[in-house]
């Protein structure tokens, strides 16, 4: 890795940082736990560099790690959008018929 | 200008980052968070897509299977019940953490020993995060789940903390030796083993009152686990994504910590919740004053203001549907019921809101500590369904129990205080609540589903009667 590729990271870091931290403190706590779930199933991206490391097979210890990673990535991705999406559409709201009584 | 070869798949990418963005600032509010899923959704999509087409990807086929048994393993982790929604979340942490272990793992191997100082301290730093967060989430989820051979009492002896302290300092001297020379291959399975033993060895002292701070600061640590990732692969997708997904854990566990008035290390190294000796050491015998169902239902029946505060104990005894039953005959009463939801209850943050909204109650009438403790003075009955230790006043005037500090419902101010509990003993916490010793404070002594639709019964009886 060149200094200049890791300053850029570093910088796209620190501005990743700064706002998680704004658009989180936004996030109601009614929605917590669907919240956990979403940023858990983003955290599945890191299926990207399984697909890689299997696609490209470079030794065969690299492809099957790469492919046990892929499956494990998977199920979390697709576990965590499914509930998380479950979960929201339970959320509903009293509407405007019912004002505080 | 000539664009790079491989322009298009980086603006794939940075519309997949953008997407992330948008699903969580879309997950503010109620009414606009399923747009934030399927944001992230796309983005998903979006970013797998850009990936088969990177040069050099050859196994197409290969790759395709495993994404099909990954979704074949993820639907039914997605379709578990919402009281399962805690351990679940905890497993498939521990499943994208496990992800990231194997591909740090795979990309050590790849290039070794021609590896940079700096990429090897990422990548260090990427397996031994991801190494304790896979065993640390899978202990977590057990214990959750309460599978028999793992206990849920927090385990401790003597010297606990520096045992964990050597072995994490073993895993980092592993880790630079490393960086130092990354030839030296067999220190590498050595760090990755310490940190898989180190996650294990940090849950196992953690009590089940501290889920809730603990899966977030595992969400944390999985989050930083993928960006490092990102710095090792040179992904500016990866380094947001976990980025984001690190703030996240780590504002909620902040959040957790406050809302119990506790520090992180208090919460990591204190071992709470193991059965503690009476603050007062004295036992007198105290009366507490029971009712019947038939007798509660007569004094709610004639509430004009109620407050339902839940706990975990409502989501063991699967109560939040007979609960609702009780919010609907109320209501029709002319009862103003509302919800009163601490932060920790529960196990996992917004615990109690995913199980009530599961049952049909709608979000607007489940209040935050803040809002329900200003109205709960004038509140007629508080009605307590499975919780303790967030309830307790202690927290408020003994500044020898053990929670003192830790904000509370103050449902003690309210006129009548009901709790359904299944018998006197203790909280998970393990401490005794002065709450229940009130003159003011009616105890139901049941299961919770079974007292509620009880309850239930009498109103709509006596509601058909007049």
């Amino acid at each position: 890795m060149t200094s200049d590729i890791l300053v850029n990271s570093l910088f796209v870091f620190m501005l990743a940082g700064f706002l998680g931290f704004q658009v989180i403190r936004r996030v109601s706590p009614l929605l917590h736990t669907p919240l956990m779930s979403l940023t858990n199933a983003l955290d599945g991206i890191s299926v990207v560099g399984a697909i890689i490391l299997a696609g490209r097979h470079e030794s065969k210890l690299a492809f099957w790690l790469g492919m046990i990673a892929i499956v494990a990535a998977t199920s979390n991705i697709v576990g965590g959008f499914l509930i998380t999406d479950r979960m929201l559409k339970m959320f509903k709201s009293s509407g405007p018929r019912k004002s505080q009584a | 200008m000539t664009l790079p070869e491989n322009f298009l798949i980086e603006v794939i990418y940075l519309i997949a980052t953008a997407l992330f963005i948008l699903a969580l600032m879309w997950l503010n509010a109620p009414r606009t968070a399923r747009r934030g899923v399927l944001a992230g959704e796309v983005g998903m999509i979006l970013a797998v897509v850009g990936t088969l087409c990177e040069h050099g990807i050859i196994e197409y086929q290969w790759v395709a299977i495993a994404l099909a048994a990954g979704a074949a393993i993820g639907i039914p982790l997605g379709l578990v019940q919402m009281t399962a929604a805690p351990q679940r979340t905890a497993l498939s942490q521990a499943f994208g953490a496990c992800c990231v272990t194997l591909v740090g793992s795979a990309e050590f191997y790849l290039r070794t020993p021609n590896v940079s100082k700096f990429t090897m301290s990422v990548l260090a730093l990427e397996v031994v995060l991801g190494g304790l967060t896979f065993t640390g989430s899978l202990m977590a989820a057990g214990k959750l789940q309460e599978v028999k051979f793992i206990p849920q009492r927090p385990v401790t002896y003597r010297g606990q903390n520096i045992v964990n302290l050597v072995v994490l300092a073993l895993a980092v001297g592993a880790a630079v030796a490393l960086v130092r020379n990354p030839g030296h291959t067999i220190y590498y399975p050595i760090m990755v083993g310490i940190a898989l033993v180190f996650g294990v060895m940090l849950i196992v002292p953690i009590g089940s009152a501290d889920m809730p701070t603990v899966i977030s600061l595992l969400n944390s640590y999985a989050g930083l686990a993928a960006a490092a990732m990102g710095f090792v692969l040179g992904s500016k997708l990866l380094i947001v994504a976990g980025a984001l997904d690190g703030c996240s854990g780590f504002s909620l566990s902040v959040i957790m910590c406050k809302a119990m008035n506790r520090s992180f290390t208090n919460v990591m190294f204190g071992a709470f919740g193991q059965v503690q000796a009476s603050s007062k050491g004295v036992e007198e015998a105290r009366t507490v004053r029971s009712a019947s169902a038939e007798e509660a239902a007569g004094i709610l029946g004639a509430a004009s203001k109620v407050v339902i505060v839940p706990g975990y104990g409502m989501a063991v005894a699967q109560a939040q549907h007979k609960v609702r039953e009780l919010y609907d005959v109320l209501t029709k009463k002319g009862v103003n019921v509302t919800f009163g939801i601490h932060p920790v209850a529960g196990r996992m943050p917004g615990h109690m809101n995913v199980l009530l909204a599961e049952a049909d109650i709608p979000y607007d009438r489940l209040l935050e500590m803040d809002d329900i403790n200003s109205d709960l003075p004038q509140t007629d009955v508080a009605l307590i369904i499975g919780a303790n230790d967030v309830t307790n006043p202690a927290a408020r005037t003994d500044t020898t129990s053990p929670i003192y500090g830790m904000p509370i419902l103050d449902v003690d101010k309210a006129h009548t205080v009901m709790v359904i509990k299944r018998s006197m003993s203790p909280g998970f916490a393990g401490i005794d609540n002065p709450l229940y010793y009130l003159d003011k404070t009616l105890m139901l002594f049941g299961d919770a589903k079974g007292f509620v639709s009880d309850i239930v019964r009498e109103l709509s009886g006596s509601g058909s009667s007049h």
